[in-house]
C-alpha cells in the first residue's frame, strides 16, 4: 500500500504510523526541488526504508521563472514495505509557487496535504500560472488540507545573520522546506548538515546560511503549535535482506556495471559517448573512473562516438557507446558494421520520449522497434533491457558477456525514468561473479591457417589484435567470405553469411535463462508481460489483484532479443494476454510475431510512468 | 637460445596481399599501391604493427591490398574509427586512405576534428575531383562547371581545397602529391616521421569519370613549369631556376618573379621554412595557372599529439589510485541492515 498515509489521530503529540508515504517537491526549476528530493531520499534511506523516486524536470536548464512550464518536481515513494514504483498519487505536495501548485495538485491523492509558500503567491506569479484567483484563498484546494505560510519570509528571518542579499537568501528556502520536512518524518539532520558542509566547503557563509535555514525549518515544525494538518509521521524502516547498502540510479548501475563487465572480461574499456539528455550521466561517471582502465572520449558527434568505440574494439578493448533515441538513430550504420565485422560493443540507450528530439527529459518505451530492427539489412543484434537503477547493474554485465562471447554489438535498454531515478541497492559481493574473461587469438591455430571468419562453438569468429604477428587480415562493411573473410559477392555466400549471423544471434537463447513467472503461477486466466521499467507498476498492480483473489500474474521479459527459449509455450498457457508499455504496442506486435498469440496493448505515452491504478483497472476490466 | 627476434627487413613484395586488385586499369591509386609498398620498407615499418583504415570510395578499397592489419570502415568514418584504434593502442601505426568525398563531404567533420585533435597518424586524400564508385558525380573538390549525371548542366557550386581546409582545421602537417610523381615516397616518408596527425593530399587521376584533369601540372611535358616541389629551406624556385615565389609586402600576397641571372635572393624568392603557418596558408590557397602547383611539404610543425595527452592524463589521474571495484560501490553513503531475527 502506497497510499496508508491518513489523517487518522486527532492528537499532534505521538507520530501517526504509516506504512508508506509518497511526497512530491515542486518549485520553479531555479528552486532546487531536485537537491531537495535528492537529499530526502538519501535520509529515507538512512531510516532505513524501502523508496523508489522519479524526478521530473523541464528540458529547458533555467526556463522563465515562475512559469508553468519551468516547474521541477522530485517524487519519492518510501516505506516501511517493498516499494517498486514513486507511487501513483502524492499524499503530500510542497508547493513553491502557485505554477508548480497548478501543475501538481491534480495528482494529490484526496484528502492529501498541501504545503504552500504564501510569499509566492503574488498577483504576478498568480498570473504567470494563469490563476485568476488565488486558489489559497478561494476555497478551490477544499479537497485537499492545506498548510500555507510563508515559508519566503520565514527563510529570510532564519539567514539574516549572514548578511547575504535577497536574492542568494531566498535560495535558501529548499533547505528549509527540507528541514520541515525531515521534522514531519522524524528524520536526523546530521547527514543533511554533513552533505551542506562539504557542498560549501569554500563558501563558509553559504554553508551556515543553508544550515541554518535546514534547521529552522526543523524547528518550525516542532515548535509552532499548530492544530492544523501539520504533523509527525513514523514509517518504520522496511525489512530488507541484510548487508550493506547505497542508493543508486540507473546511470550508475549502467556505469558500475560496465566496469564490472570489462573487468570480468579481462579487458580495457573505450567509452565513445556525445552529449545527450538523458544518457550524458553515463559518460560522466565514466571519465572519473580511469584507474580502471577505461578511456572515455567526447567524440565529435554520435557516429564518431559509435565509430571509435568500434576501432577500440578491433584494437582490443571492450567498445562501449551510449546515447538515447535520436543518436541511437546516428548510429544505426554504424551498428551494421559491428554486425558485419563481428566486432563487439556495447551501446546503450536510454530512451526518451520521442520522435525526433520529442520529450528529452521524459521517459517513454518507443525504441524497441528501433534497437531490434533499426538497421539496414537482416542485421541481427541482441536487445536487454533493465527494469530499474540496480536492475542495470547485472544487465550491463550480461551486455558485455554476450557482446565479447558471441563477437557482436548489444544494445542495453534503459529509459529516462530509470536513468535519474533511484532506489536503495545491495552492494553485490563482486566475487559472486564468474569471470568470462576473453581469449584473444595469438598464434596460427594448429591446422596451420588462419581464417579470421572461421568460427567457435558460438557461432563467433576469431578476435586478433591487431599488433599480433603473422595474423595480418582485413576486415570491413563489405560482404565476406565465409572462413576467409576475403570480399564475396556470390549469391551463395550472402545467403549463407546472411543465416550464420542470424544464427548466432538465435543460439544465444541457449545461453541464457528460461523464461521465469516473476509472480504467479505458470498458467492462468491473464498474464501481464511487461519489460523495462513498468516492471514497478505491473509489479504492485498485479500483487494487488492477487491479494484480492484474482487470476493474475506478472511475466517480467528481460532478454528482448533474441527471445527467452520457452516465452510462446509459457505465453500460450495463459487464456488473456496484456502489455502495459509506454509506447504504443511495441513489444505487444513483437509477441504477436514470435508466436501467434493475442496479445493486448495497454499503452502510455504521456513522458509519465504508468501508475498502479491504471494497471489494477486494465486488470479488473480484464477478468470482469 | 635467443628469445630476441630480430627485424627482418621487408620488401616491397612483403607488403603485398593475394587479393587480386579491382581498380580500373590504367587508374592513379595503382601508381600510389605501388609508392605505398615501396616506402614501407624504407621507414622501417612492420606490417603486424601497421594498420590501414579507409572509409567507403575506390580508393578506400586500399588496405585489401595492403599485407598489414586494415579496416575498411564505412562512408567518411575512418578518422573516427581511426582515433579509436589509436587511442586502444598508441603503438600501432596508422594510415587512413580517403577520397574527397568520404573525407570533405561525408566525413568532413571528422576529418576537422581529427585534424583539430592532431591524432598521430597519416591521413592520405586520393584527390580525383570525382565519385567514381558511384559513377562519377562531382564531388565537393570538382570544379565549378563540372558536367556530370547529377550536374548535366555544370556544377555551380565553389570547390573546397583540401589543404587549406586541413590547415584551417589545425593541422600540423600538410602536403601535396600526385599518383604518378616520383617524389610521393618522399612525401609519404616525411609525413611518417612527422608526429601527429599529417595530412597528404594526392591527386590522382580517375581515368574513367574524370580523365586527366590534373593533367595541366602532373604531365611530364612542361611539368617544370608548373610544378613547385617545396624544400625545407631551400629557395622556391621553378621552372629550372629562371621563375621563384616572392611575397608582396603591400598586398600581403605571393606572386611570381623572374630570377635573372640566378639571383634568386635579388629577385626576393622566399626560402621555404616548413614551419611558417603564415606562408602555408598563403601556398595551400595559390591559385594553378596564375602560379604553378605548390607540391612537397607545405607545412611540418608538430605538436603535442592527442593519443599522448589521453595516456599521459589516463596515467596521471590514476597514479596512487586502487582500482578496485568493490571499494567503488561503497563509495557515498551506505548503510548495513543487520543480521537478525525477522523485523
Amino acid at each position: 500500500m502506497a497510499t496508508a498515509f491518513k489523517d487518522e489521530t486527532g492528537g499532534a503529540e505521538a507520530p501517526t504510523q504509516s506504512e508508506a508515504v509518497v511526497i512530491r517537491f515542486a518549485g520553479d526549476s531555479g528552486d532546487g526541488m531536485q537537491l531537495t528530493g535528492g537529499q530526502f531520499t538519501l535520509s529515507s534511506a538512512l531510516a532505513g526504508n524501502d523508496f523508489a523516486t522519479f524526478p521530473d524536470f523541464p528540458a529547458e536548464i533555467r526556463a522563465p521563472q515562475g512559469t508553468l512550464f519551468g516547474v521541477s518536481a522530485f517524487q519519492i515513494n518510501f516505506g516501511s514495505s517493498d516499494i517498486t514504483t514513486a507511487g501513483d498519487r502524492p499524499d503530500v505536495l510542497v508547493a513553491m509557487n502557485p505554477a508548480a501548485l497548478k501543475t501538481n495538485v491534480g495528482s494529490l491523492r484526496e484528502g492529501g496535504l498541501i504545503i504552500a509558500d504564501t510569499g509566492e503567491f503574488s498577483q504576478r506569479n498568480l498570473d504567470k500560472a494563469k490563476y485568476t484567483a488565488n486558489p489559497l484563498e478561494d476555497g478551490s484546494l477544499a479537497k485537499w488540507q492545506l498548510m500555507a505560510f510563508d515559508i519566503s519570509a520565514l527563510t529570510l528571518e532564519s539567514v539574516k545573520p549572514f548578511g547575504l542579499g535577497n536574492k542568494e537568501a531566498l535560495r535558501c528556502k529548499n533547505m528549509w522546506t527540507l528541514g520541515l520536512a525531515l521534522w514531519m518524518f522524524g528524520r536526523k539532520r546530521q547527514p543533511i548538515i554533513d552533505w551542506l558542509n562539504a557542498k560549501f566547503a569554500k563558501n563558509r557563509v553559504l554553508a551556515d546560511a543553508n544550515i541554518a535555514a535546514l534547521n529552522a525549518g526543523h524547528a518550525y515544525g516542532e515548535t509552532a503549535e499548530l492544530s492544523g494538518p501539520l504533523k509527525q509521521y513514523n514509517v518504520e524502516a522496511a525489512p530488507a535482506e541484510p548487508g550493506v547498502y547505497r542508493t543508486v540510479t540507473g546511470a550508475e548501475g549502467i556505469s558500475y556495471g560496465l566496469v564490472a563487465g570489462a573487468q570480468l572480461a579481462g579487458l580495457k574499456m573505450f567509452f565513445g559517448g556525445y552529449p545527450i539528455t538523458p544518457a550524458s550521466a553515463i559518460l560522466h561517471h565514466l571519465a572519473r573512473l580511469k584507474e580502471y582502465g577505461i578511456t572515455t572520449f567526447q567524440a565529435e558527434d554520435e557516429i564518431a562516438a559509435i565509430a571509435s568505440a568500434i576501432g577500440a574494439s578491433y584494437a582490443g578493448q571492450l567498445g562501449v557507446t551510449s546515447s538515447s533515441g535520436p543518436g541511437i538513430a546516428l548510429k544505426g550504420e554504424a551498428m551494421g558494421l559491428a554486425i558485419m565485422t563481428e566486432l563487439p560493443l556495447v551501446i546503450v540507450n536510454s530512451q526518451r520520449g520521442g520522435p525526433s528530439t520529442g520529450l528529452p527529459t521524459k521517459t517513454e518505451q518507443s525504441d524497441l522497434y528501433q534497437a531490434i530492427y533499426g538497421r539496414n539489412g537482416d542485421a541481427p543484434m541482441p536487445v536487454i533491457a533493465a527494469r530499474s537503477p540496480a536492475d542495470c547493474f547485472n544487465c550491463a554485465i550480461e551486455a558485455v558477456r554476450i557482446a565479447v562471447r558471441y563477437m557482436t554489438p548489444v544494445m542495453l535498454l534503459t529509459d529516462g525514468y530509470i536513468a535519474n531515478a533511484a532506489e536503495p541497492w545491495l552492494v553485490p559481493d563482486m566475487d559472486a561473479y564468474k569471470p568470462f574473461p576473453v581469449e584473444f587469438m595469438e598464434h596460427v591455430p594448429e591446422s596451420g591457417r588462419f581464417l579470421p571468419y572461421e568460427r567457435n562453438q558460438w557461432g563467433g569468429r576469431p578476435w586478433v589484435k591487431p599488433g599480433t604477428p603473422g595474423l595480418m587480415h582485413r576486415i570491413g562493411g563489405i560482404e565476406k567470405a565465409q572462413n576467409s573473410g576475403h570480399i564475396d559477392y556470390s549469391p551463395a555466400n550472402h545467403e549463407m553469411m546472411t543465416k550464420l549471423r542470424k544464427m548466432k544471434i538465435d543460439g544465444i537463447a541457449d545461453d541464457m535463462p528460461e523464461q521465469d513467472v516473476t509472480l504467479g503461477e505458470d498458467s492462468g486466466k491473464l498474464a501481464i508481460v511487461g519489460w523495462g521499467s513498468t516492471f514497478g507498476p505491473i509489479h504492485q498492480a498485479v500483487r494487488r489483484q492477487r491479494a484480492k483473489g484474482q487470476d493474475v500474474h506478472h511475466i517480467h521479459v528481460r532478454n528482448i532479443w533474441p527471445l527467452p527459449r520457452n516465452l510462446g509455450d509459457l505465453l500460450k498457457r495463459y487464456e488473456k494476454i496484456i502489455v502495459p508499455e509506454m509506447n504504443t504496442g511495441q513489444f505487444k506486435t513483437v509477441l504477436r510475431d514470435q508466436y501467434l498469440v493475442d496479445a493486448r496493448p495497454l499503452n502510455k505515452v504521456s513522458g509519465q510512468p504508468f501508475t498502479i491504478a491504471e494497471i489494477e483497472a486494465a486488470i479488473e476490466q480484464a477478468l470482469a | 637460445m635467443n628469445d630476441m627476434t630480430p627485424i627482418k627487413a621487408t620488401t616491397p613484395k612483403d607488403w603485398e596481399t593475394d587479393q587480386e586488385v579491382r581498380w580500373c586499369p590504367g587508374c592513379g591509386d595503382y601508381a600510389i599501391l605501388k609508392a605505398v609498398q615501396r616506402t614501407m620498407p624504407e621507414i622501417g615499418a612492420t606490417p603486424e604493427n601497421t594498420v590501414f583504415i579507409s572509409g567507403i570510395g575506390c580508393s578506400s578499397r586500399f588496405p585489401y591490398y595492403m599485407e598489414t592489419y586494415g579496416f575498411h570502415t564505412i562512408h567518411g568514418r575512418a578518422p573516427a574509427v581511426a582515433t579509436g584504434v589509436k587511442l586502444a593502442n598508441p603503438e600501432l601505426d596508422v594510415w587512413i586512405i580517403t577520397g574527397d568525398g568520404d573525407a570533405l563531404s561525408i566525413g568532413g567533420n571528422h576529418t576537422m576534428h581529427l585534424l583539430r585533435r592532431n591524432l598521430d597518424c597519416q591521413i592520405m586524400l586520393f584527390n580525383n575531383e570525382i565519385y567514381g564508385l558511384t559513377k562519377g558525380q562531382y564531388s565537393p573538390t570538382s570544379r565549378i562547371g563540372t558536367n556530370s549525371p547529377s550536374t548535366p548542366y555544370g556544377s555551380v557550386d565553389r570547390p573546397a581545397t583540401p589543404c587549406a581546409f586541413a590547415l584551417g582545421s589545425g593541422a600540423r602537417f600538410v602536403a601535396r602529391g600526385f599518383d604518378v610523381s616520383k617524389n610521393l615516397p618522399e612525401v609519404l616518408k616525411a609525413a611518417h616521421a612527422h608526429r601527429g596527425a599529417a595530412f597528404i593530399e594526392i591527386f590522382q587521376n580517375c581515368i574513367v569519370y574524370n580523365k586527366d584533369v590534373f593533367e595541366d601540372f602532373a604531365a611530364p611535358k612542361g611539368a617544370e613549369d608548373q610544378q613547385l616541389w617545396l624544400k625545407d629551406g631551400e629557395p622556391m624556385l621553378f621552372a629550372k631556376g629562371l621563375k621563384g615565389i616572392a611575397l608582396d609586402g603591400d598586398a600581403l600576397e605571393l606572386k611570381v618573379v623572374d630570377v635573372v641571372d640566378g639571383d634568386w635572393q635579388a629577385a626576393g624568392v622566399i626560402v621555404h621554412n616548413v614551419t611558417n603557418r603564415s606562408i602555408a596558408h598563403m601556398l595551400v590557397e595559390m591559385r594553378f595557372g596564375e602560379f604553378p602547383m605548390a607540391l612537397g611539404v607545405l607545412y611540418d610543425d608538430p605538436r603535442p599529439t592527442f593519443n599522448d595527452a589521453v595516456v599521459e592524463q589516463n596515467r596521471a589521474v590514476s597514479e596512487g589510485k586502487v582500482a578496485d571495484l568493490s571499494n567503488l560501490l561503497v563509495k557515498g553513503q551506505t548503510w548495513t541492515v543487520a543480521d537478525g531475527p525477522e523485523l
